[in-house]
């Protein structure tokens, strides 16, 4: 597609993610088709970049295969990324698990649909435990941005690889079908050329990226047999994970000053809240909405200390309850706490969530 | 200015595209949009519809409890919508699709037979752009030049040349449209 730069474009969420990936330098997607994602790798395919900046696009042969490229790339200190939708990304625990254990930066996108199992091709927010609780095994955690607009699709591919290769991390945009298929205006950010291979010698020294005179060979792990000095990479692991707590949480906080309830809620479903955020206040309720933009780090405190002010706190997803652990980790008992979340690929409507607030919270 | 606007019908229909040159024009006059589609296994024959919402303010949610028009052009469609338009709202359908028409009274109502004129334009493809011209007729949420600067921009050059048909269309729906009363 012919934009200008700087340009007001319409387009999808999952368009804007392959639009962004090819300007933010990136040098590899690996990937392979599911619904409601498969226009990422369908733009990208569209796109070319690999006659233009030079950007890998390769759709494999499974997700699992697709997570192990990327292990591959993010080795080599290569801006790598991969996208799926919820049983895809099921799939690529097992990888995601050793990207983190061998100190990997790359970037995970998952589109979300309704599960468990193969489930639905609807939107869904369902997933939350596993992006921000583990999802494979081990103590490892993954920096995970959940955006609320076609814009921050496109935003937060370029943050995401920032914060990943600040930590060495790997980072998930952790979005959902809503976001992904919707159209809506979007500036896409500005071209970045991809890193020389100087460059990334000289940003990620613990790359492989062949014997240079001087240093001796480096190795891509995630495996240590002896337990004392795999307690250290644990340990270490941990500090990293308790300076990106301190350093890398987002929020948004709409119409909170004088609020009597509040309404937390992420990504699309944050939306749809505060649409009803907007409505309630019509019929005269004092409510805020407070929408976390990392899921982890959670924005534990913001929670807490806006919960003073508050005589309830609803958490809206698309989902069963899960965030809404967070949420009542943060504030201790302090408030009451409720959840309130359509399942199976129904997407609840702004006047859904006004009547559960006052039936969960005002009775 | 805000209006929300639910578009249903069958697959095939050109109810997505009808929607997203709607939102590609509303972006032509500087107006927030969004398009959000009822995504599914659907194609040819299945049910489609799209949520476009064109205002001059940040929109919040792009997914409606209720719509100020519902532009229905088919039965199930009419079916699922019509207890969803606003009081007072529009609600306008394509006279081909629909046996039992709708009842409400306390909203305005307006037949297109857009389909019949499509087939008298000899060209089935121009039905969602007489469909559109009918909701400009009714409510200009944009104007005409907006929709053409909107169709040069989406269209592939190859298709440029059906852009003025398409804007035949547009007055053609803008003609027909009609209270039912």
């Amino acid at each position: 597609m012919a934009t200008t730069e700087g340009e007001v474009v319409l387009m999808k969420g999952n368009e804007a993610i392959a639009h962004a990936a090819i300007r933010c330098g990136a040098d590899g997607y690996f990937g392979y088709p599911i619904t409601p994602q498969s226009e990422v790798l369908e733009t990208l395919a569209e796109e070319k970049p690999w006659e233009t900046t030079g950007m890998v696009v390769l759709q494999a042969e499974s997700e699992v295969a697709s997570i192990n490229m990327v292990y591959g790339g993010a080795g080599t200190g290569k801006r790598v990324l991969t996208s799926s939708s919820s049983p895809g990304v099921s799939l690529m625990q097992e990888g995601i698990s050793y990207i983190a254990g061998a100190e990997l930066p790359c970037l995970i996108v998952n589109v979300m649909r309704g599960g468990p199992g193969l489930g639905t091709i609807q939107p869904s927010q369902a997933d939350y435990f596993q992006s921000v609780k583990g999802g494979g095994h081990g103590d490892y955690r993954l920096i995970v941005l959940a955006p609320a607009s076609v814009q921050e699709m496109a935003d937060f591919v370029d943050l995401s690889f920032e914060l990943a290769f600040k930590y060495r991390n790997p980072a998930m945009i952790l979005s959902d079908g809503v976001i992904g298929q919707m159209m809506e205006k979007v500036v896409l950010p500005p071209y970045k050329p991809r890193r020389t291979e100087e460059q990334i010698k000289a940003e990620c020294p613990w790359a492989t990226t062949g014997r240079t005179k001087g240093r001796g060979p480096n190795i891509i792990t995630s495996l240590e047999l002896d337990p004392a000095e795999m307690e250290r990479r644990n340990i270490k692991l941990q500090e990293k994970y308790r300076l990106i707590e301190e350093n890398e949480v987002r929020y948004e906080e709409i119409d909170c000053e004088d609020a009597e309830y509040l309404i937390v809620a992420f990504g699309s479903c944050a939306r749809i809240a505060q649409k009803a955020m907007e409505d309630a206040r019509q019929q005269g309720i004092r409510v805020g909405l407070l929408r976390p933009i990392t899921l982890w780090p959670f924005p534990y405190k913001a929670i807490a200390e806006r919960a003073k002010q508050m005589k309830g706190i609803l958490s809206v997803e698309i989902n069963a309850g899960q965030m809404v652990e967070d949420i009542r980790l943060a504030v201790n008992g302090s408030v009451p706490v409720e959840h309130f979340g359509r399942l199976g690929g129904i997407v609840p409507d702004p006047d859904e969530v006004v009547v559960a607030l006052k039936e969960k919270l005002m009775k | 200015m805000k209006e929300e606007i639910i578009i249903a019908g069958f697959g095939g229909q050109g109810v997505l595209s009808m929607g997203k040159t709607l939102a590609y024009s509303g972006l032509m006059e500087n107006k927030e949009v969004s398009w959000m589609p009822a995504y599914g296994p659907e194609q040819r024959g299945g049910t489609a519809n799209v949520t476009v919402i064109v205002s001059d303010k940040r929109i919040s949610s792009p997914i409606l409890s209720q719509y100020d028009t519902a532009i229905i052009l088919n039965q199930p469609s009419l079916e699922k919508f019509e207890s969803k338009v606003k009081p007072g709202g529009v609600l306008m359908y394509d006279g081909y699709g629909i046996t039992n028409p709708p009842t409400r009274t306390d909203i305005q109502i307006y037949r297109i037979d857009a389909m019949d004129a499509a087939a008298e334009m000899g060209n089935a493809k121009a039905f969602n752009m007489i469909v559109l011209g009918g909701l400009l007729k009714l409510h200009p949420i944009v104007s005409i030049e907006s929709v053409v600067k909107a169709l040069r921009k989406t269209l592939p050059e190859r298709h440029h040349h059906l852009i003025p048909m398409n804007e035949e269309a547009i007055r053609k729906g803008m003609e027909i449209i009609r209270e039912d009363k």
